[in-house]
């Protein structure tokens, strides 16, 4: 949800006409690019195991938390580029019809465009959904690279596969079916379009 | 009397193409004018440059004694008071048919859900579209959508109404429904600049006919000069091949 109304925020960020806006749509460039052009598992790993290595005062520690957020901010990445080609896919007519009707660019983006683009860009947004289930793997992950080292303290060159296999199997547990429900939605999509839906 | 729309010296480039060389235009109150031209002339550029949808190179745009061209102004203060209709209608898809007309009125203007609803039944009731309130623009035929649209212009009662080849995009047999629209506009005093190609219309429903040439009025007049009298070369061919082609 966090990920959903982030990522529209920053998209919609980028839409802003003008040169006024022009430091703010750098910004929301830089931030998709940055994001997504870094490894997530790099992310997870400097924020998770990095930020509550620095025993800062006032934030949580947790590195869960902190893989978390990294999660979310490579995410609202991704799904914003996706709600900016939606609103890119939207024709310029229609932001003309709404624009002379007298509404302001905010008005005309919130009930012409982004309605329609929204609607456009669910099947790929569910895609990402399922990105984003196989990589909690990844936060999952911190807290088993720690159980490691501890162990590694523990009783040195003792490896045991057991927890990672375990693991594995889990996501692959929860990501099949979501595969599956994702494969589903999108092709009852596709039967409601050719049916003539509400989408034209 | 103040002119409804006065247009001076207006020019508008795409880049290098200049569009718009020159343009001035007066309209009356209650006047409608037709603007004719070949493709590309410079007619749908012109009608967006009144509405502000395009910026312009220079030259100046007064709708009812304001200035609307002059720097500061509110340009979506403007467009409430200037109608435009479009080729392809341009319906919200994703919007029924009272929400499509409502959307102006509610937003823009700060009408109440229940004003401005009454408001846009009386219209769609006026046009005939009274029981396609609640269809989605894709359950209409063209002709329909076009009236909506048309329906969606009057619903924010703008002091002037741009229509451009608002039949153009339509099959034959539905042309008439939306003419028909116009002509009971202009019979009840709207004020209106019509882009066009049916020429038997314009000649019917306009006080006043310009040729638009490579971006220049070139002749205007009554449609009786225009049409049976044109002074100019260019028109002269541009009516030629009207008529070649069996338009008029
Ligand atoms: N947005 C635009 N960008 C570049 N060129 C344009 C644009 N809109 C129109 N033109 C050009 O301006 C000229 C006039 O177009 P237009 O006003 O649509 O003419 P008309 O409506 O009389 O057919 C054409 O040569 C067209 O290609
Ligand atoms: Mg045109």
């Amino acid at each position: 949800m966090i990920i959903l109304a982030f990522a529209l925020f920053i998209a919609v960020l980028r839409s802003l006409p003008g040169p006024v806006f022009f430091p703010v749509r750098l910004l929301a460039i830089a931030y998709a690019d940055f994001f997504r052009g870094i490894p997530t598992i790099l992310l997870i790993y400097i924020l998770g195991f990095g930020v509550p290595g620095l025993q800062l005062a006032g934030v949580p520690n947790g590195e869960f938390f902190w893989g978390t957020v990294a999660l979310v901010l490579v995410y609202t990445a991704y799904v914003s580029e996706v709600y900016r080609a939606g609103i890119e896919s939207v024709h310029p007519s229609q932001n003309a019809a709404g624009r002379s009707l007298g509404l302001t660019h905010g008005q005309s983006l919130r009930y012409v465009i982004v309605p329609q683009a929204v609607r456009r860009v669910i099947p790929p947004l569910l895609n990402d959904f399922i990105g984003l289930q196989k990589d909690t793997a990844l936060v999952a992950l911190l807290g088993l690279v720690e159980t490691f080292r501890q162990s590694q303290i523990d009783v040195a060159g003792d490896f045991n596969f057991t927890p990672y296999l375990a693991t594995a199997l889990m996501f692959l547990l929860i990501t099949i079916p979501m595969t599956r429900f994702t494969d589903w939605l999108i092709s009852r999509d596709r039967r409601r379009r050719q049916a003539g839906g509400v989408t034209a | 009397m103040t002119a409804a729309l006065e247009i001076q010296g207006l020019r508008k480039s795409f880049g290098k193409l200049e569009v718009l060389r020159g343009i001035d235009l007066e309209v009356a109150e209650h006047e409608v004018v037709c603007l004719i031209g070949a493709s590309g002339s410079g007619k749908s550029t012109l009608l967006r440059c009144i509405n502000l949808l395009e910026p312009i190179d220079a030259g100046r745009v007064t709708v009812l004694g304001e200035e609307i061209t002059a720097r500061g102004v509110n340009v979506n203060r403007v467009r409430r008071r200037i109608g435009i209709v479009f080729q392809s209608f341009n319906l919200f898809p994703h919007m029924s048919v009272l929400r499509n007309v409502t959307l102006g009125p509610r937003k823009a203007l700060g009408l109440s859900r229940a004003q401005a609803e009454e408001q846009a039944t009386a219209l769609l009731d006026r046009f005939g579209l009274a029981e396609k309130r609640d269809e989605y623009p894709d359950r209409l035929s063209g002709g329909q959508q076009q009236r909506v649209a048309i329906v969606r212009a009057l619903a924010m009662e703008p002091a002037l109404l741009l229509l451009d080849e608002v039949t153009s995009a339509l099959d034959p047999e539905l042309v008439a429904e939306v003419l028909d629209v116009i002509r009971e506009l202009a019979a009840g005093g709207m004020t209106m600049v019509i882009a066009t190609h049916e020429m038997g219309f314009a000649r019917d429903v306009a006080n006043r006919v310009c040729f638009l040439d490579a971006g220049q009025i070139l002749e205007q007049g009554t449609p009786a000069e225009i049409f049976t009298a044109p002074r100019e070369e260019r028109t002269q061919q541009f009516l030629q091949r009207i008529v070649d082609a069996g338009r008029l």
